[in-house]
């Protein structure tokens, strides 16, 4: 289960970097890579919770600018 | 065992406040590596790139800027602030407690807390910008200083409230929840700039090269804004963090690591933050004024929502929230060491309140840079006082830890040191018209020979060995 949650999680991760850099190639409208974004942001906001905090350290996180 | 570590640092449960840290709890280069690259891509972030673009800096002087700054940052964590914090191993509260006496560390709280309140309600009006989207709530310009609708300060109070809420439920759920964003707002980042340069009509190096120099970053600063040249760039990036190196507040951070080397471990995140993310988020300021000719709005939610649609939107409402609920919190632990008795929640209530009501003002957001700088100004003669106190001590001949040696919960040159320093500083803006930014530097050296002079006076090594 938690494979198949990374998995997710890093196809979410992909389709945040991927569109973008298909639209600088002339390969995809703006309109649908802002859409894959969505769906990218989506798979990770409900993936990544699941598993990445076992993982990484719990940083100190953000009062520095 | 990593979580515990950084648990221990960044929560209440605070462990070794008032002893050095063993060596059992010591940790490696590796674990301050993944801390700082995740931190420094916060929400102010989508602030500070579009401010450079508005004052004018020119493509050159950023990029070149933003190198050597960020590598003064860099040094200055790892050669001034990490050989303090591995020798003696003590949080910066508890360091400046035995330095400069109780009373003092009150005041230095007390200005603490109301600097976190104030860069917690910039982050609550960066979201706000982002949430308001959907309401087509009208958004702040560049030169507004008051809120410009109601349903503004509406929005903004009831994020606040919201954000005050979950910083009252405790700290660990938003940290965990920013650890797990961390990774993927790195990469809308970097997206953002990709498609940013795509909308710009980039296709090539050399276009690269002139759609940098003459649409992004042109050298002509918006109406109504001053024009910044390379020094400001440099100063900028080396001091916006002035409170955490040079100011000492990072020996918390770094007296868990097993050697001063892992003070270079903060290049991932200066450079991932205050590089490529500066530079995307200009990018997206850019692409933002070409569609928008003449615009003097300056809201990040827009500008991101425009280029990247609700992934950039939810980027922004996301990096200002994890910003803005640990800074609340910490702020209500600076008041809570001036009000033990309190109960923390009321503190946090407090302070909430208070960021709410400053993130009703833009001022905030538009003047972040003079803000940001102002905060590590405060702070920073405090750090300069634990440096001079740990190296110069002995070679010019006056007690170490002057508050401690003496039995004193005040130590006057300690206090002093603070307030001239601010008083030179006031006064070379004042008089000479020395921008906020450069103030740091020469700032620095005075505070440290005005403690190195004053504690030769009030601590005399002579006379506590007679004693």
């Amino acid at each position: 289960m938690k494979t198949l949650l990374k998995l997710v999680s890093l196809a979410g991760l992909t389709l945040s970097i991927v569109p973008p850099v298909l639209l600088f190639l002339g390969k995809m409208e703006l309109d649908s890579m802002k859409l894959w974004m969505g769906v990218g942001m989506v798979a990770w906001l409900f993936t990544a919770p699941f598993w990445i905090n076992e993982k990484t350290e719990e940083g100190r996180s953000k009062t520095e600018v | 065992m990593a979580n515990r570590f950084f648990k221990k640092i960044v929560g209440g449960t605070n462990e070794y406040e008032r002893t050095p840290v063993p060596a059992a709890s010591l940790k490696g280069n590796k674990s301050f590596l993944g801390m700082y690259a995740g931190e420094h891509t916060a929400g102010t972030e989508f602030v500070i790139g579009p401010l450079f673009v508005a004052h004018g800096v020119a493509a050159g002087d950023l990029v070149l800027g933003l190198l050597i700054g960020n590598l003064l940052a860099v040094l200055s964590w790892a050669l001034i602030t990490a050989p303090i914090a591995t020798s003696k191993r003590m949080t910066l509260y508890y360091q400046l407690e035995r330095i400069a006496g109780k009373n003092v560390v009150r005041w230095y709280n007390l200005v603490n807390a109301l600097m976190f309140c104030f860069l917690a309600g910039s982050m609550i009006a960066v979201s706000a910008t982002a949430v308001g989207i959907p309401f087509n709530l009208e958004m702040p310009t560049l030169t507004d200083w008051l809120p410009r609708t109601p349903g503004w300060i509406v929005t903004v109070l009831l994020l606040g409230a919201v954000v005050t809420m979950v910083a009252i439920q405790g700290y660990n759920q938003v940290s965990k929840f920013a650890n797990v964003m961390s990774p993927w707002m790195i990469l809308i980042f970097f997206s953002a700039a990709i498609v940013g340069l795509s909308q710009l009509g980039v296709g090539s190096v050399e276009s690269l090269v002139s759609v940098a120099q003459e649409v992004i970053w042109n050298g002509v600063p918006l109406p109504g804004m001053s024009r910044f040249s390379i020094w400001h760039v440099i100063f900028f990036a080396w001091f916006c963090n002035m409170a955490m190196h040079i100011g000492m507040s990072d020996l918390t951070i770094l007296r868990y690591a097993k050697s001063w080397t892992s003070g270079f471990a903060v290049f991932a995140g200066v450079y991932l933050g205050h590089f490529v993310a500066w530079i995307a988020s200009g990018i997206l300021y850019a692409v933002f004024l070409q569609a928008n000719t003449g615009s003097q709005e300056f809201a990040p939610g827009p500008i991101a929502y425009q280029t990247l649609g609700i992934a950039g939107a939810v980027c922004v409402v996301v990096a200002g929230w994890t910003t803005a609920n640990p800074t609340i919190y910490r702020a209500g632990l600076a008041l809570q060491g001036i009000f033990p008795k309190v109960a923390t929640w009321k503190i946090t209530a407090i302070v909430g309140g208070i960021t709410s009501l400053a993130a009703c003002f833009p001022a905030l957001v538009m003047k972040l840079l003079d803000f940001v700088a102002l905060y590590g100004l405060l702070l920073m003669p405090m750090g300069a006082v634990i440096f001079a106190d740990f190296y110069f001590s002995k070679k010019m001949g006056f007690r170490e830890e002057g508050a401690l040696n003496s039995g004193s919960d005040f130590s006057l040159p300690a206090l002093l040191s603070w307030v001239l320093t601010l008083a030179f500083c006031l006064g070379l803006n004042y008089f000479y018209g020395i921008e906020i930014f450069f103030l740091g530097l020469p700032g620095w050296f005075v505070a440290v020979a005005i403690f190195v002079i004053l504690s030769k006076v009030k601590y005399p090594l002579a006379k506590s060995l007679a004693a």
